[in-house]
């Protein structure tokens, strides 16, 4: 166990920077999500905590020390890689043994530490295959008996499950949760999938263009998104998101048709100027049309989920989904209301992407 | 796809066949002559049935031509090559793929040259350099005035001297370095995921240890076959062997088989002849039989 900082941890190829000097505190015992689309610098981040890639700039720390110039052996971290990177010439046992073997430990010893992995990962009885005679699952639990048997400070994982079909994604994923509430060490998790983020996060780090968006735990996250990225990155189906005008009376604009208020509680007010306003699927119910404070809008097609449905309506070329778990009698082309509680809606800045909070009169008074 | 006919398939069938014949009626030929005595290997067709005189031709063969010791010089010197080959390349194109160094992209042309450079081509110098392996400093030293400079001042003559000729050293060295076996290697490391590198890396590995325990282990396919590639073709060496090898005790079987080639107005003893070529060609021919099975392991192996 040990706790990790990231103080201005930048990483450049050349010209190219791929991570903006990033400062990030992971504490001890934590799980902590990487989570943001591909090309983000996420991988790097990863990479470069466990030792693989150079840092250009600043500084990691790992319980307090500063880690920058040691061997990947010597930070004492652990790493699953997305293809497993299992050694196809041994066998399961040699495989989750190798690194008791390169640290020189006793036969003896080391065949009781590889009983002991399996029999946690339930993989005792492949102990003799040859990775190339397992399943995709079979695989990724010897890639982390692999990591689990050096007992390490701190496990990084990069994209695990990616390679996994979605019935065992769901499995592993409840399986390295237990594991990390059993073990207790600081995991570092990599992933482009916002449903492995939220249910395995003690906090998710949101990262984007090698910038970090929002750090903050899943219902943060989902809750109080910080920037107009944060919004519409997470969620499924993503947030709802339109670009207008706030009026001075707290009145959002879209055009003549679409006006919503915004904030019904007395004394809060929004700064004027253009902003983008996000609802969630969820947040957004279905009305008769016609009713006031409704938007009008027109059904295009509803996706069914089984226990939900999610309707894709159109308001004049922009398209908007509602999420309902009620099963309303609707088809293609009907009329309906779309109604949204102010206190849903999230607003962000036009152009700096930063989220907007509504500020009380007495605030702005005294800062 | 081609369809596939009957006439077709007689056809392909008649091509395959004379293309064995072809391939196999030397060795006929060696064996059969290898077992008459003087008189029937003389006569004129040579008969196509096997004689009875195999085992007197083979020890007249074997006693003239020294077989025995020369038969262990090459088994010795073609090992040699074909293991250093093997290690060398291995090595070398080890420090190409895997480590980030000033110069390895001329290090790596520069071995690429090395192709286009046959021992026959730089015959002399290589000569030159084994009779005395330190020549190139001796040379150095007299064209710096260095030898003059401590014979006039110290009365020292300096003259440094490592002859390699009539020796193994010389008569392997020179033959180990390869490019071939080299680009094999490289080519084989560059199908190897980087994962794996990254995976002993953080396992503690050191770049030793993951050479040991990852690659050599991987490229076993590779090294089997390039060990009896490099077996077969350093047996078969011929003018090396003939320059290095002075000392008639010493030479290797392939140089000693032209003592048991009659002479013009010798006896025409032929019959002892192919018995020795048989017994000098059957070693490498064992080999690769026997490699055969490995090799098509690798190559069916699934585990890469």
């Amino acid at each position: 166990m040990a706790s990790i900082s990231l103080r201005n941890v930048k990483k450049t190829y050349g010209k190219n920077a791929v991570v903006h000097g990033l400062d990030l505190d992971i504490e001890s015992g934590e799980f902590i999500v990487i989570l943001g689309p591909s090309g983000c610098g996420k991988s790097t981040l990863l990479r470069m905590i466990v030792g693989l890639e150079e840092i250009s700039e600043g500084e990691i720390l790992i319980d307090g020390t500063v880690v920058n110039r040691l061997e990947p052996r010597q930070r004492a971290c652990a790493m699953v890689f997305q293809n497993y990177a299992l050694y196809p010439h041994m066998t399961v046992a040699e495989n989750i043994g190798y690194a008791l073997k390169v640290a020189g430990v006793s036969r003896s010893e080391r065949d009781r530490r590889v009983r002991e992995v399996a029999r946690a990962l339930a993989i005792e009885a492949f102990l003799d295959r040859k990775p190339s005679a397992l399943s995709g699952g079979q695989r990724q639990r010897v890639a982390m008996g692999r990591a689990m048997i050096r007992e390490p400070r701190v496990f990084l994982f990069d994209e695990p499950l990616s390679n996994l079909d979605a019935k065992l994604r769901i499995a592993m994923r409840a399986e390295i949760r237990r594991l990390h509430r059993k073990l207790g060490t600081t995991s570092v998790f990599v992933t482009h999938d916002q449903n492995e983020a939220m249910t395995l996060a003690d906090r998710i780090v949101v990262m984007n263009g090698g910038k970090v968006e929002q750090v903050g735990t899943p219902a943060e996250i989902y809750h109080r998104p910080a920037t107009r990225f944060v919004a519409g990155f997470l969620g499924s189906p993503a947030m709802n998101l339109m670009e207008g005008e706030i009026e001075p009376d707290g009145t959002f604009v879209q055009d003549a048709t679409r006006r919503l208020r915004l904030s019904q509680q007395a004394g809060h007010a929004f700064p004027g100027g253009r902003a983008v306003l996000g609802v969630r699927a969820e947040a957004a119910r279905l009305v008769a049309p016609g009713r006031p404070d409704a938007l009008p809008a027109i059904v295009d097609f509803i996706e069914e989920l089984g226990a939900s449905r999610i309707v894709h309506v159109d308001f004049d070329g922009l398209s908007f989904a509602v999420a309902t778990s009620d099963n309303p009698a609707l088809i293609p082309g009907d009329r309906v209301g779309i109604e949204i509680d102010p206190r849903d809606i999230h607003l962000y800045d036009s152009a700096t992407g930063e989220r907007l909070e509504p500020v009380t009169a007495r605030q702005t008074v005294h800062p | 796809m081609v369809e596939r006919t009957p006439v077709f398939n007689i056809l392909c069938y008649l091509i395959l066949t004379l293309g064995l014949a072809v391939a196999l009626l030397p060795f006929a030929i060696v064996l059969i002559a290898a077992t008459h005595d003087l008189k029937a290997v003389n006569t004129v067709p040579l008969p196509l049935v096997p004689g009875t005189h195999f085992w007197e031709n083979m020890s007249a063969a074997w006693t003239r031509a020294h077989l025995g010791s020369k038969l262990l010089h090459s088994l010795i010197f073609a090992t040699s090559v074909a293991a250093g080959k093997v290690a060398l390349s291995s090595m070398a194109a080890y420090s190409i793929v895997y480590f980030r160094f000033p110069g390895r992209i001329l290090i790596f042309w520069l071995i690429f040259v090395t192709l286009m450079l046959p021992l026959e081509v730089r015959i002399v110098p290589t000569y030159s350099i084994a009779a005395n392996a330190l020549q190139p400093f001796q040379t150095l030293l007299d064209v710096s005035g260095l030898t003059w400079l401590a014979d006039t001042v110290f009365g020292l003559r300096i003259r440094l001297e490592w002859g390699l000729l009539n020796s193994y050293t010389g008569l392997i060295l020179p033959l180990v370095a390869t490019a071939t076996g080299t680009f094999l290697y490289r080519q084989f490391y560059l199908t190897v995921p980087d994962e794996l590198a990254e995976a002993a890396k953080v396992d503690g590995a050191g770049s030793f240890r993951f050479f040991l325990d990852m690659l050599l282990p991987l490229s076993r396919a590779n090294m089997i076959a390039l060990f009896t590639i490099m077996f077969v073709w350093s047996w078969n060496q011929y003018l090396w062997p003939l320059l290095i090898t002075t000392d008639p005790e010493f030479g290797i079987a392939v140089t000693e088989l032209k003592t048991l080639i009659p002479s013009e107005f010798g006896l025409p003893d032929w019959n002892v002849a192919m018995a020795g070529t048989l017994a000098i060609m059957s070693p490498p021919l064992l080999l690769v039989i026997l490699m055969q099975r490995w090799f098509v392991r690798g190559l069916i192996s699934t585990e890469k």
